[in-house]
């Protein structure tokens, strides 16, 4: 096998891995959005009523239109989980190990990303198996073209994460990441109201909220559990992981003094 | 050609300077021991000798390849043990050897037999497929020593490797290390604890971010014990 496909095989095994391994995170990642689902949604949908839009075709439930806002919550967690894991990595020395391979060190990233992403789709999946077992279904063919959509989510999150590694100077917990990433990123989207009922409310955050990246990643999969295809929100997704990746990458550049001073 | 050539090598944190042109040349299959107190700037020649980070000013050359012109022939040329250990303590030893052979390329029955050739080679074969965090220190920085050398690296760099060891360990590890030189593998092994250097060692003295003092051991301490000539060196410096 060649050098490229050997590390990339090993790196993808070796974050399952570490997942088997911390049981306790995926039993956390798969009750959060559950909370959110089973007890919030219930909680709320009377206070919320929704009309019809796209690619809804009748009337629903509240709980449904959360899904895909949960799935896109999932991966988030997921993305911000596994960069704390590699500042930690870091300070253990095992990012060592890694950035001091021979293989270049984008390529060695890009496993990296490759692998939470990989870890970040199961749980999506095993979310979704749950809700389902709670009655909230999709049509059966979006189990499948949701697929791609939470790839492409998954990618662009887990690259915000990595990102954010390669500037977080040393190992923070995770109410700071909670407060100043994870909790504007989530509320100031489309993952629990619609944006016209935002924009309802206030003209500015509702244009916010329509730049969000993470906004448009969960109408990707929203248009896609329900087999549609949402070519704006695939071409932001998109963008924002090629952007994200770049800056991630950069953040690593050997002759950046940030990373120096860090040792 | 030698095992590594470091020339006017220079860095500074800020207005902090760690190192000040800093020269030396280790010879194919010799060992040399890095010695200097805390603070001399082990550290950042390490970090810049394994491109974790890299400094406009100087040159270093692993192997004859330089590491900016060329990284990934010098990377592939080093061997490196880090001061903390880099072992995911989940995995066995053998788990471990294989996940980093992987990055540097190699897997399958060639992965294999270079794992198993290296873990006899540090007397690690019986723990092979033990969980590393059920291993004492020792053996944990064996284990890790083995790894570094799996790709058959042509220069082989260790940051303090003893550190928190207790004597019969430190003994042992000294020894497993100086005799990989006899096939020809260069060994560059920074350390502020003297009793770990041969007296036919090469020996390099760093302190205040410049180099002190090189040569062999034994020529450069002549009757005086190794303990007494660094702090002579290091003391009458400050």
């Amino acid at each position: 096998m060649n050098a490229y496909l050997t590390s990339l095989s090993a790196i993808v095994k070796r974050e399952a891995l570490r997942f088997v391994h911390q049981r306790e995170r995926f039993i956390a990642a798969l009750v959060r959005p559950l909370v959110w689902l089973l007890v919030f949604a219930a909680g709320f949908r009377a206070a919320l009523g929704l009309s019809i839009i796209p690619p809804y075709q009748t009337y629903i439930t509240y709980e449904t239109y959360i899904v895909p806002g949960l799935c896109g919550m999932v991966l988030l967690f997921n993305g911000m989980q596994s960069s704390l894991s590699l500042v930690y990595d870091r300070e253990m020395g095992s990012m060592k190990l890694l950035l001091t391979s021979p293989l270049p060190r984008w390529w060695l990233l890009f496993c990296k990303l490759i692998g939470s992403t990989a870890i970040s789709v199961l749980q999506v999946y095993a979310f979704l198996g749950i809700a389902a077992a709670f009655g909230i279904t999709m049509p059966l063919i979006g189990y499948v073209t949701v697929l791609p959509a939470l790839v492409v989510a998954g990618v662009m999150l887990g690259a915000l994460g990595l990102l954010l590694s390669s500037f977080i100077k040393q190992l923070e917990n995770f109410s700071g990441v909670m407060n100043f990433v994870i909790f504007p990123t989530f509320f100031l989207s489309s993952a629990l109201y619609p944006l016209w009922k935002m924009a309802e409310s206030s003209e500015l955050l509702y244009k916010i909220c329509a730049i969000n990246p993470f906004t448009q990643a969960v109408e990707l999969i929203r248009f896609a559990l329900y087999a549609n295809f949402n070519g704006t929100a695939l071409f932001w997704s998109l963008s924002a992981a090629v952007i994200f990746t770049f800056v991630a990458v950069w953040g690593y550049n050997p002759a950046r003094t940030g990373l120096a001073k860090r040792g | 050609m030698n095992g590594i050539e470091v020339a006017n090598l220079g860095y500074a944190y800020g207005a902090k300077r760690a190192l000040d042109d800093v020269s030396f040349t280790v010879k194919t299959g010799q060992f040399c021991a890095l010695l200097g107190p805390n603070g001399a700037g082990k550290s950042t020649l390490f970090n810049l000798l394994t491109r974790l980070f890299t400094s406009p000013e100087g040159r270093i050359r692993i192997a004859g390849h330089d590491l900016a012109t060329g990284p990934r022939a010098a990377l592939a040329n080093l061997g490196i043990v880090f001061q903390q250990s880099t072992l995911d303590l989940d995995l066995t030893v053998r788990q471990n050897l294989s996940y980093f052979a992987s990055l540097h390329g190699i897997s399958g029955r060639d992965a294999a037999q270079r794992i198993e050739a290296c873990l006899r080679k540090l007397d690690m074969l019986a723990r092979a497929d033990e969980k590393a965090r059920s291993l004492n220190g020792g053996h944990r920085r064996r284990a890790e020593i083995a790894r570094a050398l799996i790709h058959d690296p042509a220069v082989l760099l260790l940051d303090e490797p003893t550190v928190g060891l207790d004597a019969a360990a430190r003994a042992s590890i000294t020894g497993h290390v100086h005799d990989l030189t006899s096939d020809g593998t260069t060994v560059l092994w920074a350390t502020h604890l003297t009793d770990e250097v041969a007296p036919d060692d090469q020996l390099i003295v760093l302190h205040n971010a410049r180099v002190l003092a090189d040569g062999i051991c034994q020529d450069m301490c002549g009757d005086t014990p190794l303990q007494e000539r660094f702090l002579e060196l290091t003391g009458a410096s400050v």
